[in-house]
């Protein structure tokens, strides 16, 4: 995924603009298969879109177009209650990891010679997250603590607090030690130069950082289906036991949404990278 | 010669005394944090796999080896053999359509580069729930692969395709195809087209050129890329349990049914841990191969 970024400087770094183009032309053929995968990836998600739209209480037969389902989705009170829990759990893991994430990425990059702290904090990015789930349901319940969306949040800042420091762990690479000694020699505090010097350059990889576990918090199954109360179910937890017990057509509609959603935040992601890439 | 002395003597310990304090304000908050919430929860199921079950949930401290001892009942051994097996099938389908599409991008032109691999991941980023229903909507008795079927009049009877092991193949292979992809592409795209050119220049063919520069060269990145499929593939409980109809048991479902049916925390916490030892092993023994396979091409 990381590769994704800046494009441009790739581009340049491999550019070799005499051969792509014959490569490209002599290649033809081996597009086929990946044309193939893309049919794999998208026809599914395809059928989702196309039934939000059908008229027909029926699952499996398209009776003609209608958006009746859109109305009925935001109607429903048990998924808007999923979403507004979902949001909460993610508003919170986020905040607790951006911060926890950002000050151990510094810690671990200035302070830490070699990887065990490092491995340390990243581990919950590697481990199962069904370990991590029921790991977390049997310490609540040694700590006779009500679960409920508190609960939630703590779990889910657990992998998030990885990612962020996994991420601006790798900003801090791209960091320009010069400015941090200048602001120490000027007189500045390790705090004063932490917030005022350092923060700023990091910026980017906070803002990736926090972005990557809101999404991935959003998203989250396993973790949240072992943490929270079955009263406060997030939205993942209220697809999974309408799949289960019986889904209405709103879930098409719920997931063409959700597929929106997160083309446009995709799309967005990628000229923020491409923006931040030109800047350096 | 004092006073020179004086004025260096702080100089040089200043540095040494803030480098002293100051990691405490930075790591301390996260690494509290994540011994409370990762180590010790953790420990804790070390902990419990040694002592009986509670009656309902929970356990009874008293110590026993039971719960490691019932891994090797034939019913239990089977459901492990059996994950390792489905993810292994998993992993390989996925490496073997895997690779054809990360060629494919690495030849692309820079800009089509960007949009093939936002194409893939994008996917990636679409609820894990709603892309495992679709496949309900898909394989189901009345579902469309079995309409298309039907009027193309390849079959008359619907297949029962839902349900099957197969069905739990294809719906780990789309939800970690995309995982497979990416480390594949980001290998093969670091590959110095001049080594290719300078083949092809010697007169190999390109087959002989792919076999002997371009697949070797990319084996970290498969490598990687089977680690990321096989890793979640084998832990994940939600397809089988939607898309194989719970017929098909994994170490996943037996580890939720332990805690949500048969109460048995101590041996769900055993299953657990056996999953993540096995996982571990798995990565390292990778770490170590793909260490192996960068010195070897970088001396060779």
């Amino acid at each position: 995924m990381a590769d994704t970024g800046n494009p441009p400087t790739t581009a340049m770094r491999e550019a070799d603009p005499a051969s792509a183009p014959r490569a490209v032309r002599k290649a033809r053929g081996i597009l086929v298969p990946l044309w193939l995968g893309y049919a794999f990836l998208y026809l599914p998600i395809l059928v989702v879109v196309i039934m939000s739209f059908n008229d027909s209480e029926n699952l499996f037969v398209w009776r003609g177009f209608s958006l009746r389902w859109y109305p009925e989705l935001f109607a429903d009170e048990q998924i808007m209650q999923g979403l507004a829990n979902t949001l909460v759990v993610a508003a919170g893991a986020t905040a607790i990891a951006t911060v926890l994430g950002t000050l151990l990425a510094y810690g671990i990059q200035k302070y830490t010679r070699g990887g065990l702290i490092r491995a340390f904090a990243i581990a919950p990015a590697i481990l199962p997250d069904l370990l991590l789930g029921i790991g977390l349901l049997t310490f609540f319940s040694l700590l006779s603590l009500t679960l409920g969306l508190h609960s939630a949040i703590l779990a889910h800042a657990v992998f998030a607090t990885a990612f962020v420091t996994a991420i601006v762990l790798a900003r801090m690479a791209s960091l320009d030690q010069s400015l941090e000694e200048a602001s120490r020699d000027l007189g500045a505090g390790p705090v004063r130069t932490f917030m005022r010097v350092t923060l700023p350059q990091l910026a980017p990889g906070i803002v990736a950082g926090a972005l990557l576990a809101f999404t991935l918090s959003i998203d989250e199954f396993v973790i949240a289906f072992f943490t929270t109360a079955p009263t406060q179910p997030t939205l993942p937890i209220v697809i999974y036991s309408m799949v289960r017990f019986g889904v209405t057509p709103e879930v098409n509609a719920l997931a063409t949404i959700l597929l929106l959603v997160s083309i446009v935040t995709v799309i967005a992601a990628q000229r923020l990278t491409r923006l931040t890439g030109t800047v350096k | 010669m004092t006073s020179t002395l004086d004025r260096k003597a702080p100089a040089v310990r200043a540095p040494r005394a803030r480098r002293g304090f100051a990691p405490v304000p930075f790591l301390a908050p996260g690494l509290v944090f994540l011994i409370a919430f990762m180590a010790i929860p953790v420990g804790l199921l070390a902990f419990y796999s040694f002592f009986k079950r509670g009656r309902f949930g929970g356990v009874v401290f008293e110590f026993t080896l039971d719960n490691w001892v019932k891994l090797f009942e034939p019913l239990y051994l089977g459901v492990i053999v059996q994950s390792v097996g489905v993810a292994l099938v998993v992993t390989l389908l996925a490496l073997l359509i895997g690779y054809p599409m990360a060629y494919a991008i690495a030849g692309l032109s820079p800009k089509w580069r960007t949009v093939a691999l936002v194409a893939i991941v994008l996917p990636f980023w679409t609820n894990f729930l709603i892309r495992t229903y679709a496949w309900i909507l898909l394989l189901n008795n009345a579902g469309w692969v079995n309409q298309w079927l039907q009027s193309l009049g390849i079959v008359d009877e619907p297949i029962a395709m839902l349900y099957t092991p197969q069905a739990i193949v294809v719906g780990l292979l789309y939800m970690y195809l995309p995982l497979m992809v990416l480390p594949l592409y980001a290998s093969l795209q670091q590959l110095d087209p001049s080594l290719r050119e300078a083949a092809t220049n010697l007169g190999a063919t390109p087959w002989r050129t792919f076999r002997t520069v371009t697949l070797p060269l990319s084996l970290p990145g498969a490598l990687t890329g089977c680690i990321f499929v096989f890793v979640p593939a084998m832990s994940n409980f939600v397809i089988p349990e939607l898309i194989g109809g719970g017929k098909t048991i994994m170490v996943g479902n037996l580890v939720r049914d332990q805690f949500f049916e048969a109460r048995d925390w101590p041996f769900g916490a055993t299953l657990a841990l056996v999953l993540t030892i096995m996982l571990v092993l798995v990565i390292l023994v990778q770490s170590a191969v793909s260490r192996r396979l960068t010195e070897g091409s970088r001396r060779g």
